[in-house]
């Protein structure tokens, strides 16, 4: 099938899923990203590979947190930075999604990073873009409905990577609400692209999607027996409209069983690590011991992010 | 007007014939088969040589949007009367309403137009609408189209009301409560996207209900746009038992899966959804051993109704000019001979809304498909005359094209100068 985020040489023009990736395009934005972390370190926090081009951040669905990751890596990269939050502008006039593409495009945008509450949104602009003949101008994913948020992805497998250095002998279990969760759609597909070995999926079959195994991943209803021997750990965040109704009924009784404790945590490798997407609810999947014990790595995944963000920006649009 | 139709090859499915040989039509009718009967003058020839002659098509779901290109694309597609849901705006729920339909599609003079009427005031799934008074405008059973209804005593009520008339109940079975947030089947493929599922049980725990309806009230009950493997089972079962049940399937979902998704194409958004390939497996099985009847789903919307992010697209596709070329693809490939395919989206839409068929035999209307089985043409939205251009197969070739239609004996559509 035609892969619409790549070009006619293979190379990443948009980056719109993990899925169907080759390893070797991932494995070069971890590479990047990695030369990149030495220039968060610096007095002049900046290098000139996107200077003169305009990314614009398009937000059709309120995230503070990632909206300013990127924003963050696109100035350390010296582009020009315009954050629309469309919600509030024009959707509300009736403009259509491809309405507002045009416009900007007529704006000279080099770059959209989008985020959209419906799955498939980005890709939607993407071949729109290719319709029009905008080779030049490149969507980056910042996360769509419950289908993908690969830079997430890509920070964690940095972040997996940092810590674990092999990723052909790791267990990794994913928990929580996987059912939607782009995040962990996101994660599955890389560490199977990377040679994870062994994905655990954790949680309560109502937070489950249906064929997991097609993934690559095995199911565990029983936290306990799923972390047992597991080298990374990735946390999922429970939306609070999901607590109480009928997928669960209430996040008490969530946490007793799902929740991330010592005890439960003590079961995995010694030297395992917790992940989370942030932003964090303590005593809900996450025991505050945990979060802030010597396991976590969910500040420095905060700090590979903005590294990854500028590699995967500065290589889709050097493509 | 004296017409004679050269040599072309006569399918009737119902009389069992499949025979090269002319048709003579005086006036409305079919005068005479083979041999022109004594007398008759030819006012005019179509020269049908290397032609199929069948009888014309019934689609048993097709929206007109707008009325006059839709009938345009109708008979373009061979389709010589179609059934209406009555999910139109406004819904098709007063005689007035119906009867207004009717006379606007007879004033056309294209296909014919048999209305559904709204089982319900507003297809609201509460209130009975006049169903006597639509049948006399011109009704030709009573259904939802896509709407539920949600209240199970409403549509036992409804049930027990058109069985009390002998009036058929379509319905489309889907249980409201496990497909209102679904926007796709609930398989590998809405898991990978991040699409949110419906379930088969919607259509199964749907088809529980209403056959059991069915088998307490003696209302004939058809069901409309079958999508999964365990509802042809459930609907075999039915009319094993000996239910006045009968189905059909849209030929989207004989042709197409889930994995036509591909990247969130919007025109592979269909309701109900495209299931597995086991599923379109089993609905190919049921559709070419007799159990469901083959209909278009014709769905004609505006260019924007599909740019839009899979799940806010609206679900359909065009379809009255592809419903013969696409049956014959599924044919084909199920490896059924064309007398078989043709009684699929002829003579079984016919016995389902109870009008006998007007086959190629002397006496009846001359409601006539003249179309070349062999002729390959590409899918674009300049030669749909539907005012649809979604489609799935935009840019695809198909065989098999309509050369000429006629209703009541007259030319209605001619690809050429015959």
């Amino acid at each position: 099938m035609h892969n619409p985020q790549l070009n006619s040489d293979g190379q990443l023009s948009h980056l719109l899923t993990i899925e169907g990736l080759p390893p070797r395009i991932l494995t070069q934005i971890l590479d990047t990203a990695a030369s990149f972390m030495e220039v968060s370190t610096r007095d002049v926090k900046k290098v000139p590979l996107l200077r003169g081009k305009s990314v614009f951040n398009l937000f059709f669905e309120n995230s503070t947190r990632t909206r300013t990751t990127f924003e963050i890596a696109a100035k350390r990269l010296s582009a020009d930075v315009i954050n629309l939050d469309i919600n509030r502008s024009s959707t509300a006039k009736g403009e259509t999604l491809l309405d507002t593409i045009d416009n900007l495009c007529a704006m000279h945008a080099n770059l959209f990073v989008v985020r959209h509450a419906a799955s498939g949104a980005p890709y939607l602009i993407a071949e729109h873009l290719r319709r029009i003949g905008r080779d030049d101008v490149h969507v980056v994913n910042a996360g769509d409905g419950r289908h993908a948020h690969p830079t997430q992805g890509l920070l964690d497998m940095y972040t997996i990577r940092h810590y674990k250095k092999d990723f052909t002998q790791l267990c990794v279990a994913v928990v929580g609400d996987i059912l939607h969760s782009r995040v962990a759609r996101s994660d599955i597909h890389a560490l199977t692209s990377l040679g994870v070995p062994e994905i655990r999926a954790i949680g309560p079959e109502t937070l489950l999607p249906k064929h997991l195994d097609k993934l690559g991943a095995h199911v565990f209803h029983d936290m306990n027996e799923g972390l047992k021997d597991c080298d990374v750990i990735i946390m999922l965040r429970l939306q609070n409209e999901r607590m109480n109704g009928a997928l669960l009924p209430s996040a008490g009784e969530y946490f007793r069983h799902f929740g991330l404790t010592p005890q439960k945590l003590a079961l995995a490798k010694p030297d395992a690590i917790v992940m989370h997407p942030g932003p964090m609810n303590r005593g809900v999947e996450i025991h505050s011991a945990v979060a802030d014990g010597p396991q976590a790595v969910i500040l420095p995944q905060v700090t590979f992010g903005i590294a990854v963000r500028m590699a995967v920006m500065s290589i889709v649009a050097g493509n | 007007m004296n017409l004679e139709i050269r040599n072309g090859r006569l399918i009737d499915p119902q009389h069992g014939t499949d025979s090269r040989a002319s048709l003579f039509i005086s006036g409305d009718r079919i005068a005479a088969l083979d041999q022109a009967p004594a007398g008759f003058a030819t006012d005019r020839v179509i020269d049908a040589s290397g032609y199929v002659v069948c009888p014309g098509l019934i689609d048993l779901g097709a929206r007109l949007n707008s009325i006059e290109a839709e009938l345009a694309a109708a008979v373009a597609g061979g389709v010589t009367a179609v059934v209406v849901p009555p999910d139109a705006d406004p819904p098709l729920d007063e005689p007035e309403l119906a009867d207004r339909l009717v006379h606007r599609g007879a004033e056309i003079g294209k296909a014919r137009v048999l209305p559904l009427g709204a089982l319900t005031l507003g297809l609201k799934g509460e209130r009975l609408a006049e169903l006597a008074g639509l049948k006399k405008a011109g009704c030709v059973a009573f259904s939802q189209a896509t709407q539920p209804v949600v209240d199970t005593e409403a549509l036992l009520r409804a049930m027990e009301y058109a069985a009390s008339f002998d009036f058929a109940v379509w319905l489309q079975p889907q249980d409201y409560w496990l497909a209102r947030n679904g926007i796709a089947h609930e398989g590998e493929v809405a898991n990978r996207l991040g699409l949110s599922g419906i379930p088969v049980a919607a259509e199964t725990i749907a088809i529980a209900t209403m056959l059991q309806l069915a088998r307490d009230t003696g209302c004939r009950v058809h069901l409309t746009r079958l999508s999964t493997a365990a509802g042809a089972a459930q609907v075999a079962a039915a009319q094993a038992e000996g239910l006045p049940v009968s189905c059909d399937i849209g030929i989207h979902h004989l042709l197409l899966t889930e994995n036509d998704i591909g990247f969130f194409n919007p025109h592979a958004r269909f309701a109900p959804p495209l299931r597995s390939q086991r599923d379109r497996q089993a609905l190919s099985d049921a559709a070419a051993n007799g159990l469901a009847a083959i209909c278009s789903d014709h769905t004609p919307l505006g260019a924007d109704d599909k740019l839009l992010p899979f799940g806010e697209a609206k679900p359909g596709a065009t379809g009255l000019e592809l419903l013969l070329p696409l049956t014959l693809k599924w044919a084909a490939a199920a490896g059924l001979a064309l007398p078989q395919a043709l009684a699929r989206i002829t003579s079984a839409p016919a016995a389902i809304i109870g009008r006998p068929l007007a086959g190629l035999v002397p006496g009846a209307v001359a409601d006539l498909c003249i179309f070349d089985p062999t002729a390959e043409w590409q899918v674009n939205p300049d030669n749909l005359k539907s005012r649809g251009k979604n489609s799935p197969w935009l840019g695809h070739m198909l065989t098999g094209k309509t050369q000429a239609t006629l209703v009541n004996g007259r030319v209605v559509f001619a690809d050429r100068d015959f």
